[in-house]
């Protein structure tokens, strides 16, 4: 299949990426952002091929694509370990879902929140 | 006296080894100190209710820890569950090796496969069969390689020479990392560069810890991440301040900026830190491997990678870290398979682990072959570093076996290596960075190590890795300055790298680009070995490739040194030679014996050689004839035929190359007095000795064999030249022309 229509996270086709556009500052790094649309695409090539798994991840980056950077990197710290409380978490993963549109990642904060309450690894209350 | 033990000196020599100098202990269960089947670990069982996992490998739903609660929902295919368990273990790994049983077929089985039913798997296997189970399951078809490429200076020109050396040698990914964290981002960009001037598509990462990490992704500045570190015990877990969760949201986060990830754990590792509650390694990397299943990343590196040496201190322990790879396989992940950290003081041990994945073949079979010396190794050792890359493609050369790097001329590296080093130059000029000075670019260019460059400013070099870190600049930025400087070539690689990213189709199991920017992956280029005939087979130009060693040499033209001034016999030839019929010793030489070739073997002057055989007869007081012999170019029937003229009844036989043989007329042709069949070991003083000795038997004087030094090594360095030599003796024989005396007047 031809990869010419794929569209990038700005929105561009990737046939229209150019080194002549970079060159002349017409393109920036969002342009050669991968989008959701192309992370499902994937993510429904790695499941027809039994990559089940996998297909989750791509469709949970798929969400992911829509946040900015900075909160990315929340996200993440507040499900290391000892981070943070339930309610936090819980606060997250509404956020993702009303905010974001990302109700795939919602749910893996939500079922990390309420885990990490019975095994105790929690922010302990100070 | 009783007291003073008895030494073999045998045994002290044994001691001395470098195989000695590693520790090696007896398996303490309760530590976790055994590779596989301790006996805490719990046996397979799976029990679902309602859709629900509600007992997994004999824990029970209110006991599950992090990893359990984990695995059960997400990496276990619960509808194969049933029939993965009922069916025998032993029964599954026979459909490892089984030809006729696809991969894929594998792939659905194992999938409903609990951690202690994988290890019961692959507890049924010898290595033999785990290597077939290997080259069948990896999910890549065609095998590749990882390389480090760090500097102990972060110097910028070095990093992005050596990354250009890489990427020409073959290496599919290339990974760097830092001694001081904020020079990540100088490092990445010095390796993107680089790489990309070696091989366009080449990946690259630099491993620093996840935040900067993600940073450097999200600016275009790395490729793929494999510092995604996960235990096999949640106390282990907690400990790498991570959690099955949070390991699996960034997987998700790499993936969203098209970046590749790959987890990394092995065996050993929950043991070291402490935790391993008596469970053996191999059971704790099988949760592992289920974490990373379960959080949906495509691959791993395992194979116990820096905690290598632990299982190897224990019996069974490299062929545990074999079925570890083994297990990756079958759970469909892309594995880059160890082999890069220090895994022996022994050569020998070290290689032989190497084969367990080389020879099958995966899809990294290191993950990170030094591509710089050891000592510049920030990785921490290097198995196998820069010095021993001959080494490595002599091994693929002599097995047919791709082993991801190839062969180069000098010429090429140096040339990627300065082209690299002034496209780093530029970027860090347009970018208004701290200059890589002249010097410092041109001593980057042919250096061994860190150690041949000079010191940079550190302080200023660290501002510049905050600025483009904190700062707008991305590799957009890279880009143009590479194409402003005139490198069109390098930037049109960064930049498809870069619309890569956006496509994705190298976020399938096992991506990597080949030399065109093609995607190979397990959707692209899907194992599909099913025995002979199948599957990647190291064959076509690829072979060519492979086994255009630089240093093999053309046949035809060795011979020709060798045979250099064919013309002019130094020998005049007087008349045929009769029977002698007094006391005397023949000199039998061969066709060629200085007529054609004019220097034996180990590069004597065949008229010394004749001198020194014929001083040693004089001495003793006997006459001499010289014959050429013409009828055979065989040094026992040569030393016979002379026997057979001599008026003695002895003879010295002699090849051009130097092998002589003392011979006596009544005895068989492959009989002899004295034999010297290692002509390379053979000096003027042991020629002129034969001679003297050849002289004693004649006269019937009590004789003292010739002692000659031993060489065991001379027939390994010289064999192609022997038989260069023999060829081109054996082409000068005349079967009907008779021996000829040879004047040589002059040998005194």
């Amino acid at each position: 299949m031809s990869n010419d229509n794929v569209r990038t996270f700005s929105g561009r086709t990737v046939s229209e990426l150019s080194i002549e556009e970079v060159l002349s500052g017409k393109l920036t790094v969002e342009d050669f952002r991968i989008s959701a649309e192309t992370l499902r695409r994937q993510a429904e090539a790695a499941e027809s091929a039994g990559y089940r798994q996998l297909a989750g991840n791509l469709r949970r980056a798929a969400e992911l694509t829509g946040i900015p950077n900075q909160q990315v990197l929340d996200i993440y710290n507040a499900l290391r370990p000892g981070r943070t409380n339930h309610g936090h978490l819980m606060t997250w993963a509404d956020r993702l879902e009303s905010e974001y549109d990302a109700p795939l990642t919602a749910a893996l904060v939500r079922e990390a929140a309420d885990t990490y309450l019975k095994r105790g690894v929690l922010k302990s209350v100070a | 006296m009783e007291d003073t033990p008895l030494r073999s000196k045998r045994f002290e020599k044994l001691a001395d080894r470098p195989v000695n100098k590693e520790t090696f202990i007896k398996p303490w269960p309760e530590q976790g100190l055994i590779v596989a089947d301790s006996p805490l670990d719990p046996s397979p069982s799976l029990r679902i209710e309602n859709g629900v996992v509600t007992e997994i490998d004999g824990v029970q739903q209110a006991e599950f820890d992090l990893i359990d609660h984990f695995i059960t929902r997400h990496a276990i295919n619960l509808e194969t569950a049933e029939q993965a368990m009922n069916t025998p273990s032993l029964q599954i790994a026979r459909m490892l090796v089984d030809i006729n049983v696809p991969r894929a077929e594998i792939l659905d089985l194992i999938s409903g496969c609990t951690p202690s039913k994988l290890v019961q798997i692959v507890g049924q296997m010898n290595v033999l069969e785990m290597m077939m189970g290997l080259a069948k399951m990896r999910a890549r078809r065609t095998t590749a390689n990882q390389a480090h490429v760090t500097n102990r200076k972060e110097n910028p020109a070095l990093l992005a020479a050596d990354a250009a050396e890489a990427a020409l040698r073959g290496f599919n990914e290339v990974e760097t990392t830092v001694g001081v964290t904020r020079y990540a981002p100088l490092n990445a960009l010095a390796v993107l560069v680089g790489s990309q001037t070696g091989c366009g598509g080449v990946l690259t990462q630099c491993a620093v810890e996840e935040a900067t990490n993600l940073r450097l992704g999200f600016k275009g500045l790395t490729s793929y991440s494999e510092t995604l570190s996960v235990y096999g015990s949640e106390r282990t877990f907690i400990d790498g301040d991570d959690t099955p969760w949070s390991k699996a949201f960034l997987a998700a986060a790499y993936a969203s900026r098209g970046v590749k990830a790959r987890y990394t754990s092995g065996t050993g590792a929950v043991a070291l830190m402490g935790h391993a509650d008596g469970k053996s390694m191999l059971y704790l990397e099988a949760r592992c491997l289920l974490v990373t299943r379960g959080a949906g990343c495509q691959g791993t590196q395992n194979g116990s990678i820096s905690c290598i040496a632990l299982p190897e201190s224990l019996p069974g322990g490299v062929r545990t870290v074999l079925a570890e790879n083994l297990i990756a396989a079958m759970l469909g992940l892309e594995v880059a398979t160890g082999n890069d950290a220090l895994a022996s003081h022994s050569e020998m041990r070290k290689t032989a682990k190497l084969m367990l994945q080389f020879i099958p073949g995966t899809d990294f079979i290191t993950s990170g072959y030094g591509a710089i010396p050891r000592y510049d190794n920030m990785f921490g050792g290097g198995d196998f570093d820069v010095s021993e890359l001959d080494d490595w493609c002599v091994l693929q050369h002599d097995m047919q076996i791709d082993g991801g790097i190839v062969p180069v001329e000098e010429k090429a590296v140096l040339q990627v290596r300065e082209r690299a080093v002034m496209a780093i130059k530029a970027v860090f000029e347009a970018l208004d960075f701290a200059p890589v000075s002249d010097s410092e670019a041109q001593a980057a260019i042919t250096a061994f190590s860190s150690a041949d460059m000079p010191d940079r400013d550190k302080v200023a070099d660290l501002e510049c890795a905050q600025k483009l870190l904190g700062g707008p600049l991305t590799v957009v930025d890279v880009i143009r300055a590479l194409a402003n400087a005139g490198y069109q070539d390098i930037a049109a690689n960064i930049f498809e790298l870069q619309r890569q990213r956006a496509i994705g189709d190298y976020l399938q199991p096992a991506g990597i680009f080949d030399d065109n920017f093609k995607v190979l992956s397990a959707l692209t280029d899907p194992n599909d070995y099913q025995g002979p005939g199948t599957g990647y087979r190291v064959e076509g130009q690829r072979w060519s490739t492979l086994q255009n060693l630089p240093q093999a040499r053309e046949p035809k033209a060795l011979l020709e040194q060798l045979t250099a001034d064919r013309e002019s016999s130094w020998f005049p030839e007087t008349q045929t030679a009769g029977p002698g019929d007094q006391p005397e010793i023949v000199i039998a030489v061969s066709p060629a014996f200085g007529a054609q070739i004019k220097h034996s073997i180990s590069g004597l002057d065949l008229r010394d050689v004749l001198a020194a055989l014929l001083k040693g007869v004089h001495e003793q007081g006997i006459a001499w004839r010289i014959v050429r012999i013409y009828h055979t170019a065989d040094c026992a029937f040569i030393g016979h035929a002379g026997a057979k003229l001599s008026g003695s009844g002895v003879a010295v036989g002699i090849q051009s190359k130097g092998t002589v043989v003392i011979h006596q007329r009544d005895l068989d042709p492959l009989e002899n007095l004295e034999l010297f069949p290692q002509a390379p070991n053979l000096d003027l003083e042991n020629y002129r000795q034969i001679g003297r000795n050849a002289a004693r038997y004649a006269l019937g004087k009590p004789v003292s064999p010739v002692a000659v030094n031993i060489d065991n090594t001379a027939r390994l360095r010289l064999i192609v030249q022997t038989t260069l030599l023999q060829h081109f003796e054996t082409q000068q024989i005349k079967r009907d022309q008779s021996p000829m005396e040879i004047n040589f007047s002059e040998w005194r």
